[in-house]
């Protein structure tokens, strides 16, 4: 693509310009902005920004949650050959300290009142940091601190030059080369400080290219924007991809109310990791549990026919003509308005990424008609490196290579990819680039898989977490955390899952159950609970866990190749494991080492055999104070099986 | 630290006696209310708080004393006058049509001010006269920022008795809000709430204070928080008033402190 974000905006200024760009609904309405008074915002922001003396290739980070002048102002950076940084909004103020002086940012879009106390409590931190503007004034009317202004300051500020030198926008943009940096993500990552993944404007929109083409999207596209900014998944999708097909995005009123704007809009194209898919799905199921027993039977009975039917009519297989018949008898009295229920009636594609999806979650929805497929990708590579083509769409693989992207597997398991839409370089981290960037051109994703016959590329785990058992009956056998560990979370009462086993003689496994599903579950029996930590505790849960866990193993045992992985002790721990107290990442990734230290007393009593071990743990609340809580955890252990030899 | 401007005595309250039968409520209660303040009553139980919002609200008579609103005085204040004066009011207990949405709750706080006859709301204009359609549309849009104030947009349409009790007092808040009042009676808005709807309640209260510059009168026993939010404390005991000032003042007063921690006589 030899365009730039900023030309692409002009270029829909000018083609359609009452045209809408994006909804927000504000005030109980969607109130729409179109391209021609889009740009007008971007060009009076980039003016005020200039003049308040942001330069060409400086960053400048915003903090938001999806909302049209939060995109505005990304163009508007960008429309000066300056960079954007978008930052998770979810993130503690000390998260921000190193992106903010790694990158030697000085301005700053900051969204509300919360935003801009978490920006003044790290200043002191962060002495460059000198200019900060946000949108919603909210409770900011007796902050005088010096560099705060409001937004709308900054546009009239903006305005008043526009006036005063028309055409002037128009060439900054036309100084903005395809080649020029267009955008800098901080990767979460599972260790160390973050890095910033340095993209160009040729990058980000070459791929978001690749992806639209692929799907055929248009500019008739609904989208609904409620992932954080900062993950590149939803830059793209909401971003790249905007500019590119000219389609709306919806901002949401607020992160409560999405399941309710889902509904009223109607998306025809949605992104959204695994999580979110599942968070849906548990509350049709929690739903469905209150209903009659009329319809429950119902459910059971096109739900049942649905698993059987849905995926093969998805993948244009054929299917008996009863089949057929009763599929659209249960498409229109159940699956129908369960698209509905779900906001998805209108879907064309829908992807999930960023994690692996259970494969009953994953029909489940291919099954009630909703095309979900899976890609593969990351920030490095400008999200798109696989998607699963229509018809084609397996719950345990990514795809094939799209438009662009050539593959192939190192020796040691390692995927390697080549695309236009690889990262510039990880910024002022020229060993951590020539890590990941060799010179033959090859970006290593880190992740180990293979391709299987029909040519889609299929992911295992992190070339590094792949370890080998040492001692014990299985001494030897290959050992996949991330494998076992999405195998467990797969089941609705876990939540999460870490699991260990490299270098050790078996593999032991701690877990969170899922408050919500577990919660219910228990009420249903009478089963009462004072909190997390006393339902986690308990005996029948415990039971019930037990009994997933063992499913796994037989899951495991089948496989050739992780047989040897099967999960031998247990336990559940007393806490959620949280992003806040550094046991996940912000995107939810479980930091392994990090846990294993933080909870040395617990993994020592998996091995050691203990029936129980006490426990006591530092949180930390979300307004920065702390607090502890301690329990006695229990430990159990699993039933094992032989794996079945290929043979037999 | 506080930037808005404290402005004269908009409510002052003189000598309010009020007894049941034997039982001596309060006895020669006087202070005032300043324009654009936060002013708290604060005390033990049975001290006598919410009698004497009561008297300023009209629920009861006081017996004795005279009660100011704006430069006009009452001896003793009638409820409905009261409200169109501009006065509203939450209640500890709530006061909400539990069966109705947020929405509907909240357009009961317009009802003073919709102009629009019984019969021209009853039947909608096919022609567009009459306006109680417009009119509504006018009041509807003022709630939906009372809304968008309180942070409710996900609970529009739910029906308030659905709704957990700290939501349900925020909906009271928004209704009483919706009466654009000048002087706002909170009766104990953080009775029954965990430390996280506390703090997000004090946010609320601070803000409508600051944005709308509405004089807001509160009851409230939690005494952190009513040192932390309050322009000036009244604190009574036993019905009677031991002790009026700042928070700092109150709080090195002798009498309040016996009061709160208890002497050995």
């Amino acid at each position: 693509m030899q365009t730039t974000f900023p030309r692409l905006l002009l270029t829909h200024a000018q083609e359609r310009p009452q045209a809408v760009a994006m909804r927000e609904k504000e005030f109980g309405i969607w109130q729409a902005l179109t391209w021609a008074d889009l740009a007008k915002m971007v060009e009076n922001i980039a003016l005020g920004l200039q003049s308040a003396g942001l330069q060409r290739g400086e960053h400048m980070v915003v903090v938001g949650a999806n909302r049209p002048r939060l995109y505005a102002t990304m163009l508007a950076v960008q429309s000066i050959g300056a960079v954007p940084i978008p930052l998770y909004q979810d993130a503690a103020a000390l998260e921000c300290i190193f992106p903010i002086n790694n990158a030697e940012v000085r301005f700053a879009f900051v969204e509300d009142q919360e935003q801009v106390d978490k920006l003044l409590e790290i200043r002191d931190r962060c002495p460059q940091l000198t200019h900060l503007y946000f949108d919603d004034p909210r409770g900011l009317r007796k902050y005088k601190e010096a560099g705060l202004q409001s937004l709308d300051d900054l546009i009239e500020a903006g305005a008043a030059i526009a006036a005063k030198k028309p055409g002037h926008f128009a060439a900054l943009v036309e100084q903005v080369q395809v080649n020029d940096v267009a955008a800098m993500f901080f990767t979460s990552g599972t260790t160390g400080n973050p890095k910033g993944v340095v993209h160009t404007h040729y990058s980000l929109l070459d791929r978001a290219k690749a992806g639209a083409d692929f799907d055929k999207l248009t500019h008739a596209e609904e989208v609904l924007a409620y992932m954080p900014p900062a993950w590149i998944g939803q830059n793209i999708f909401s971003y790249a991809q905007w500019l590119i097909c000219g389609y709306v995005v919806n901002c949401p009123e607020s992160a409560a109310t999405v399941t309710i704007d889902l509904k009223e809009i109607g998306p025809t194209y949605y992104f959204a990791p695994p999580r979110v898919f599942e968070g849906l799905l548990t509350s049709v199921m929690i739903r469905m549990e209150d209903a009659g027993a009329f319809k429950r039977k119902m459910f059971a009975y096109f739900m049942d026919l649905a698993k059987r039917v849905g995926p093969a009519r998805m993948d244009g297989q054929p299917v008996s003509a009863f089949d057929n018949f009763m599929y659209q008898v249960g498409n229109w009295v159940m699956y129908g308005s369960l698209r509905n229920n779900l906001g998805m009636s209108r879907v064309r594609v829908a992807y999930t990424a960023g994690e692996a999806i259970g494969p009953d979650l994953f029909t489940f929805y291919r099954s009630i008609g909703i095309n979900l497929k899976q890609l593969y990708g990351s920030t490095e590579t400008a999200v798109f490196v696989c998607l699963q083509p229509d018809h084609q769409a397996k719950a345990d693989t990514v795809g094939i290579p799209c438009a662009g992207v050539e593959i192939k597997v190192a020796e040691n398991g390692e995927i390697l990819v080549k695309s236009p839409g690889l990262l510039k370089e990880y910024y002022k981290n020229p060993a951590a680039t020539a890590e990941v960037l060799t010179a033959d051109g090859w970006y290593h994703t880190s992740d180990a898989g293979f391709i299987d016959a029909q040519g889609h590329l299929k992911i295992i785990d992190r070339v590094k977490d792949v370890g080998r058992i040492k001692g014990g009956v299985n001494d030897g056998s290959m050992f996949a955390p991330k494998y076992v560990e999405n195998k467990l979370k797969f089941f609705p009462f876990i939540k999460e899952a870490v699991a260990y086993g490299d270098g050790r003689e078996k593999v032991c496994v701690m877990l969170n159950i899922d408050f919500d599903a577990v919660g219910n579950w228990a009420e249903r029996r009478n089963l009462s609970y004072a909190g997390y930590t006393d339902l986690a505790q308990k005996p029948e849960v415990y039971a019930l866990i037990k009994e997933c866990v063992e499913k796994v193993n037989v899951d495991l045992a089948a496989d050739t190749l992780l047989a040897g992985s099967q999960i031998s002790r247990f336990l559940v721990l007393h806490k959620e494991l949280d992003a806040d107290d550094g046991e996940l990442t912000r995107t939810n990734k479980v930091r392994r080492g990090y846990i294993a230290d933080k909870y040395q007393a617990l993994v020592d009593a998996l091995y050691g055999g203990a029936a129980t071990q006490y426990i006591e743990t530092l949180v930390k609340f979300e307004d920065g104070r702390t607090g502890s809580v301690s329990a006695t955890l229990k430990l159990d252990d699993a039933k094992m099986f032989t794996p079945m030899k290929a043979a037999a | 630290m506080n930037g808005k401007k404290i402005g004269d005595v908009i409510l002052d309250v003189k000598d309010i006696s009020l007894s049941f039968g034997g039982v001596k409520a309060l006895t020669n209660i006087s202070f005032n209310v300043r324009e654009h303040e936060v002013r708290a009553i604060i005390g033990p139980n049975g001290a006598g708080k919410s009698s004497m919002l009561n008297c300023i609200n009209g629920v009861y008579t006081p017996q004795q004393g005279s009660i100011s609103f704006k430069g006009q005085t009452f001896d003793h204040m009638d409820s409905h006058q009261v409200a169109t004066m501009g006065i509203a009011r939450t209640f500890q207990n709530l006061a909400l049509f539990k069966g109705m949405s947020v929405i509907d709750n909240l357009m009961t706080g317009r009802n003073l001010r919709i102009k629009s006859s019984l019969l021209s709301q009853a039947f909608r204009n096919p022609f567009g006269i009459g306006g109680a359609e417009k009119e509504e549309v006018k009041h509807r849009e003022f709630v939906e920022h009372i809304i968008d104030f309180l942070e409710i947009q996900a609970y529009r349409k739910t029906a308030v008795g659905q709704l957990p009790y700290g939501l349900q007092k925020r909906v009271d808040l928004g209704r009483a809000l919706a009466m654009e009042p000048q002087v706002l009676l909170l009766d104990e808005p953080m009775a029954g709430m965990n430390m996280e709807e506390k703090q997000d309640m004090c946010r609320f209260v601070l803000d409508i204070n600051d944005e709308f510059g509405t004089t807001v009168v509160l009851i409230e026993h939690d005494m952190g928080v009513v040192m932390d939010i309050s322009d000036r404390v009244v604190v009574l005991d036993y019905g009677k008033k031991i002790g009026d000032g700042t928070p700092e003042e109150v709080r090195q007063n002798p009498e309040v402190i016996s009061a709160y921690l208890g002497t050995s006589h």
